[in-house]
């Protein structure tokens, strides 16, 4: 791209009146837009003059089409000076420091040393009642909104307050800030006309013309303008013209602004406010942020996801129709002049750019020809290929990592295909969830994508310096399972196993493998690390290395000795193997490691089999009684602790009232009831896939087991039991003022058994107020995103290391401190021991 | 040695020394760490604010609404999660739940010392102490019964409670267990209020301080409150003012200064985030502490601190209030000078951050040239439409070298 020119400064200003008329090619004077025969009238609003809104035909000022004339603007010659309502403001505060005879700011010019001591006194009595200047009297000025001043109880008519402004010299302008022009100029005498192409009108099917809500304030404008023109000609009586003149400047007051306080909106026919310029501009839909800042896009599809273990991290399944549309611009040399005419052979060229400009769709009817024609300087639209490299992007974008780059793979099928591993950054889930896909279109563009954005350089999260990429959910399962002390394969299953997960290794000689040997086979020799797994169950003392669990995880130069590899060491977020692994290989490794490791989990769990079914949950009858028996003894201790607060035998919690105390106790006594249920059913619960699944941090955990097999428990609303609902009761079915833990929201069955009425009643209440929760959640912390990247955007880090905003401010000295970019760090930290170590330097 | 961070280079020594490591050793692992150090520092130009306010609001959806409730912990209960963090940026005067954690110097670490602080903190208010009042329109004037028992052990007596009381217009009574205050004037309206005001008054502890704790941490007592008043509790005799501090980010400012003001900023961020269980970078946490305090107070994150004033016109208007922003520059004439990102996106430029920042060129011999071919006759040739295909191959050989004259006057 070459830029023909730079913006590199945009000054503000009030605009004078003749600049207006300078900028203007036509004089407005009619409030006709179209004349009997449907034709733009020369002078009215739709002057031709002012730009080309329809096709074909040219502009009369410039000449220029469609799309290459930007508009011209016009002007009006307004009969009365009008007040701008945006400066209202300024308008006042001139009026107010400035003297109405003179046109001097009423202060006194410092006289060498005679400073007096600031005294803070009331804003009313700052202004002297003389001008220290010319000694004429002042009068109070108030303003009353939108529009209208008065000076005492005299309105002050726009033509006396722009005489006054006249007076006022630049020097005392200067000295209070204003800089932007004339304060007159804040009076409007000559209004623009902006040009149609900003107000274009949109012809309806039925032929009929639909204007521009500008277009139509314009028209009340200038009409009237108009007559109050003629009225003053006709020398009409004064309150004739002050109430024309009145509705001139609420017309203009509400072109500029129509959501001005004190004054009516502003409608369409229909009733609908039309949109005034300040509308036009703000909030998200408005200019800056809805065009500007943010634009709609082509070369771009959207469609469903799905997950594909098989494919790699870094790819995406494209589907053929959506690979078929988009395209990649193939700039025709004569290097590539074959390569390009092969493809218009296979029909994958949809469109080529001739040497002119033009635009040529391919068809079978035109493709020889153009085939024959094409030379270099052109451009062939060609269709996308297998490696291309293109963004994927899930909203909401909360993250940088929420747009990644990815390799394209063609696949059948209408949904966009990729690895369950790359869900975290995205946070999608393939449960109807869609994205986005964007084709670069410029070499610059793919060279930053492929350097900076593609799914191997993102692993590492700048968020918190781990891994944000790993396995996830089966494949986490899978190896967890494959690693376990009890698998041991055939060299023939092994063979098909490594076969099955596209793992082409030579395989050892050897009649039987371990899953931990299986495992080691991908391992780089500097790997060595230990660590606890998820499985671990937090025995009191730790056996370490002598884990009766097999929880204590070993790699010794790339082999892992003992332990089970589970979400610890090679899950999203936490993975410890992955996080290592990043100062040892490259990304490309890393990317393999995941790749490998998630297809060798889903491969041994496919070959293994995996499934849960209702009677996972059983317990023996034994532990069923236990965990009855659990359950009536807290509910007992908390009757009893109701006994106590009705009796006022309560013991009362420092800082307390008797209710409070009581509500915490027998939160306290259910909850630790509950937590003595879990224990029961971890020891009791058969070891089987549902175990397996939350011991290895694949997915759910033991409180989900818990609340499935034996008891859901309290169910809460704003933190506290549900209290909600009837006078001194929570249903018209229990008695009034009944404490008891089951008419509270305390559920005493698992999801196993049933729940009761009442039971998925306050089931239902808690789900509830996680919706409600969850909405507004996210409505507040959107709303701090967008403020705190705002308040953040310009920090960047400098050559010399210091951060500082767009303005050369340093905002710290040396970034983070120590200069450690969390992204390329080991959870924030330096960690050189374990790379010197990993290096084998031996001291 | 000296350009690797502190810690690092501490870690190192004690390696060294650990190891006892040769002069050839040492310098071997320091190059190999340096050169790790390196790899793992900041690359110019990196666009970090951008990254710590994703890092810091990406794990904020999930945070909580709801403070969690312990259930029987006899703590206090402080405002956590997405709230609290909203206060924190919002840089609120006063938290919604203000406290202080207060240490003691070492020859006052036993209980019963930390215990009759902890006592002589808590505010007690004249309500504490009253069990009844009675509102006596004949006389006008207000009895209360004193609880003589929680006075005692407060180590106060009816007198010194009316001493404590000091209403406007009115005088404080004893008689017996009883407390009586009356109106100087004979006012009826106002008898009813003036008990209110009665109740609230202080009687004795530190102004705000409504509820005390406390606990042992690290192996010693501390006392944690509801409610804080840094001056005051500085003053108290056994207290250790060099670790006693509060969550109110402004108190700090005014009695410790800005730099103390910042990190109670990181301290209670980091801690509102890692009580949440999210995991993030201290670094972005410190560096949007240290942006909301470079002016030497505390700007708050929003319309009304930073945002409110950023340089550019173009910043402040695309965040909010765009149209006040607009005419208040318009009036004072201000300039854009396009150096930040936003300006430029808008202007539809390379914003000069991150890889936009760099401005090399490289010229390819040939290709340079032909770039320019290929605007220049496009634009030239389109008037004669019908000679199209026969100019561009003419002004390929000339165009380079008169395109290279212009610049060379520059």
């Amino acid at each position: 791209m070459i830029m023909v020119s730079k913006i590199s400064e945009i000054t503000f200003g009030v605009i004078s009146p003749q600049t207006v008329k300078s900028l203007a090619r036509v004089r407005v004077v009619s409030s006709d837009l179209y004349d009997a025969d449907g034709y733009p009238v020369e002078g009215g609003v739709m002057d031709p003059r002012l730009g080309v809104i329809d096709p074909g035909l040219h502009c009369r000022t410039c000449g220029g089409g469609i799309g290459e004339c930007m508009g011209h603007f016009g002007y009006l010659e307004l009969a009365k000076p009008i007040v701008h309502v945006l400066y209202t403001k300024t308008i006042y505060q001139l009026l107010r420091m400035v003297c109405k005879k003179c046109g001097r700011i009423l202060i006194v010019p410092p006289e060498g040393q005679e400073k007096k001591p600031r005294k803070k006194k009331s804003s009313e009595k700052t202004i002297p009642s003389r001008c220290p200047h010319c000694k004429a009297q002042q009068k109070k000025i108030t303003f009353v909104k939108p529009y209208t001043f008065y000076q005492d109880k005299d309105e002050l008519n726009s033509e006396t307050i722009r005489e006054r402004f006249e007076k006022i010299p630049d020097k005392d302008l200067r000295k209070i800030g204003f800089r932007g022009g004339r304060p007159e100029w804040l009076i409007v005498t000559l209004f623009p006309i902006p040009p149609v192409t900003v107000r274009p009108s949109i012809t309806l099917e039925s032929g009929e013309r639909s204007e521009d809500d500008l277009t139509h304030k314009l028209v009340d404008v200038v009409r009237i303008n108009q007559s109050l023109k003629e009225n003053i000609d006709i020398g009409a009586p004064e309150f004739i013209l002050n109430d024309l003149w009145e509705l001139v400047q609420y017309h203009i007051s509400t072109y500029f602004d129509n959501e001005l306080t004190g004054i009516p909106l502003a409608r369409h026919r229909s009733g609908r406010p039309l949109k005034g310029l300040i509308q036009r501009l703000k909030a998200k839909e408005g200019r800056i942020r809805g065009n500007l800042l943010g634009k709609r896009v082509n070369f771009s599809a959207r469609t469903v996801i799905s997950p594909d273990p098989k494919i790699s991290i870094n790819e995406v399944g494209v589907p053929e129709i959506v690979a078929r549309e988009l395209t990649i611009p193939e700039y025709v040399t004569p290097l590539n002049t074959k390569y390009v005419k092969d493809l218009f052979k296979l029909d994958k060229i949809n469109y080529v750019v001739r040497a002119d400009g033009r635009r040529i769709k391919v068809t079978i009817e035109n493709k020889k020809e153009l085939m024959s024609n094409m030379g270099p300087d052109w451009i062939a639209e060609r269709q996308l290929q297998d490696g291309d490299i293109v963004l994927f992007n899930r909203q909401p974008s909360l993250h940088r990592i929420s747009i990644m780059a990815h390799r394209v793979r063609i696949m059948p099928y209408k949904t966009f295909r990729m690895n369950p591993s790359v869900c975290p950054p995205y946070n999608a889930d393939f449960d109807g969830d869609e994205m986005n896909l964007h084709v670069l279109q410029t070499q610059e563009a793919r060279t930053e994508a492929t350097f900076l954005m593609d799914v191997k350089h993102n692993i590492i999260s700048p968020k918190f310096g781990g891994p944000i990429i790993g396995l996830d959910l089966d494949q986490i399962s899978g190896v967890y399972l494959l690693t376990m002390k009890e698998t041991v394969l055939s060299k023939e299953e092994t063979a098909q196993l490594l076969s099955d997960a596209g793992i082409d290794i030579d395989l050892p000689d050897r009649e039987k493998f371990t899953g931990k040997e299986i495992f080691s086979f991908l391992l780089p020799k500097e790997l060595n690390i230990e660590f606890k797994a998820h499985a671990c169950r937090n025995c009191d003392t730790c056996e370490k290395q002598n884990c009766p669990y097999d929880c204590w995880v070993t790699i010794d130069r790339g082999i892992l000795k003992r332990g089970v590899v589970d979400k610890v060491g090679v899950g999203a977020e936490k993975g410890k193997i992955i996080g290592r692994l990043h100062r040892l290989v490259d990304n490309d490794n890393i990317k393999d490691f995941i790749d490998n490791y998630g297809r060798l989990g889903t491969a041994f769990l496919m070959k293994r089999g995996f499934s849960l079914g209702i009677s996972d949950l059983d317990l023996p009858d034994g532990a069923h009684k236990t965990i009855r028996e659990e359950i009536d003894k807290a509910e007992k201790e908390s009757h009893k602790l109701i006994n106590q607060y009705n009796k006022k035998e309560l013991t009362i919690l420092p800082g307390m009232t008797p209710e409070e105390s009581l509500e915490a106790q027998i939160m306290n006594v259910l909850a630790s009831g509950v937590s003595r249920v879990g224990d029961i059913v971890s020891e009791n619960i058969k070891k089987n896939d549902i175990y397996f699944m939350s011991s290895a941090g694949a997915k759910g955990s033991l409180i989900n087991t818990t609340q499935m097999a034996a008891v859901v428990g309290q169910e809460t609303i704003l933190g506290k039991r549900i209290k909600r609902g009837y006078l001194n009761r929570t249903l018209p079915h229990i008695k009034p003022y009944d404490l008891s833990p089951r008419s509270h929201g305390f559920v005493s069955r698992g999801f196993k058994d049933g729940l009761r009425p009442f039971e998925l009643f306050w089931n239902i209440m808690n789900g509830r107020e996680g919706l409600m929760d969850k909405s507004l959640r996210t409505r507040k912390s959107g709303y701090m995103q967008r403020r705190l990247v705002n308040a953040l955007q310009d920090l960047k880090v400098n050559h010399d290391g210091s951060i500082r905003n767009a303005h050369n401010q340093i905002v710290q000295f040396t970034a983070g401190e120590d200069m450690i970019d969390p992204s390329k760090s080991d959870w924030g930290n330096l960690d050189w021991r374990e790379f010197i170590e990993a290096q084998a330097v031996k001291i | 040695m000296n350009t690797l961070p502190l810690k690092v280079r501490k870690e190192l020594d004690d390696y060294f020394t650990q190891h006892r490591a040769s002069e050839e050793k040492k310098k071997e692992i320091l190059d190999i760490v340096k050169t790790l150090y390196a790899k793992s520092s900041y690359d110019p130009e990196e666009p970090v604010g951008v990254v710590a306010a994703q890092s810091l609001s990406e794990p904020a959806t999930q945070m909580t609404m709801r403070t969690y409730h312990f259930a029987g912990t006899a703590g206090i209960q402080v405002t956590l999660g997405l709230p609290r963090m909203l206060e924190i940026f919002d840089a609120r005067r006063e938290p919604r739940t203000p406290t202080m954690s207060v240490y003691m110097e070492k020859d006052h670490q036993s209980i019963e010392s930390v215990r009759k602080i902890a006592s002589s903190v808590r505010e007690v208010k004249a309500k504490d102490v009253i069990i009844s009042t009675t509102t006596d329109l004949t006389e006008v004037q207000i009895r209360c019964k004193l609880d003589m028992k929680k006075l005692a052990g407060l180590d106060m007596d009816p007198q010194k409670v009316s001493k404590c009381i000091r209403l406007r217009n009115t005088e404080t009574l004893v008689e017996g267990d009883y407390l009586i205050v009356r109106p100087k004037k004979v006012d009826l309206k106002n008898l009813h209020k003036l008990k209110y005001s009665l109740l609230e008054s202080h009687i004795k502890g530190i102004r705000g301080i409504s509820q005390v704790v406390v606990t042992k941490e690290g192996g010693e007592w501390i006392i944690t409150t509801l409610g804080s008043n840094l001056k005051k509790v500085y003053e108290i005799e056994g207290v250790d003012y060099t670790r006693t501090v509060g969550n109110n980010m402004f108190e700090v400012l005014d009695v410790l200064g800005v730099e103390a003001a910042r990190n109670v900023i990181i301290k209670q961020a980091k801690y509102t985030m890692e009580e949440q269980g999210l995991g993030v970078d201290v670094r972005y946490i410190m560096l949007l502490a240290d942006l909301m305090t470079v002016r030497g107070n505390i700007r708050a994150i929003g319309r009304y601190g930073i945002s409110g004033q950023k340089a550019s016109v173009l910043v402040r208007a695309s965040f909010e209030e765009t149209k006040k922003h607009l005419t208040n520059a318009a009036i004072r004439g201000e300039k854009d000078d396009m150096k930040g990102t936003i300006e430029n996106i808008m202007m539809n430029q390379v914003a000069p951050i991150g890889t936009g920042a760099f401005t090399l060129i490289g010229r390819i011999p040939g290709l340079a040239g032909k770039r320019e071919k290929k605007e220049k006759p496009r634009r030239a040739a389109k008037p004669k439409k019908t000679k199209k295909p026969k100019k561009p191959a003419k002004p390929k050989k000339t165009k380079p070298k008169k395109a290279k004259k212009p610049r060379k006057k520059k």
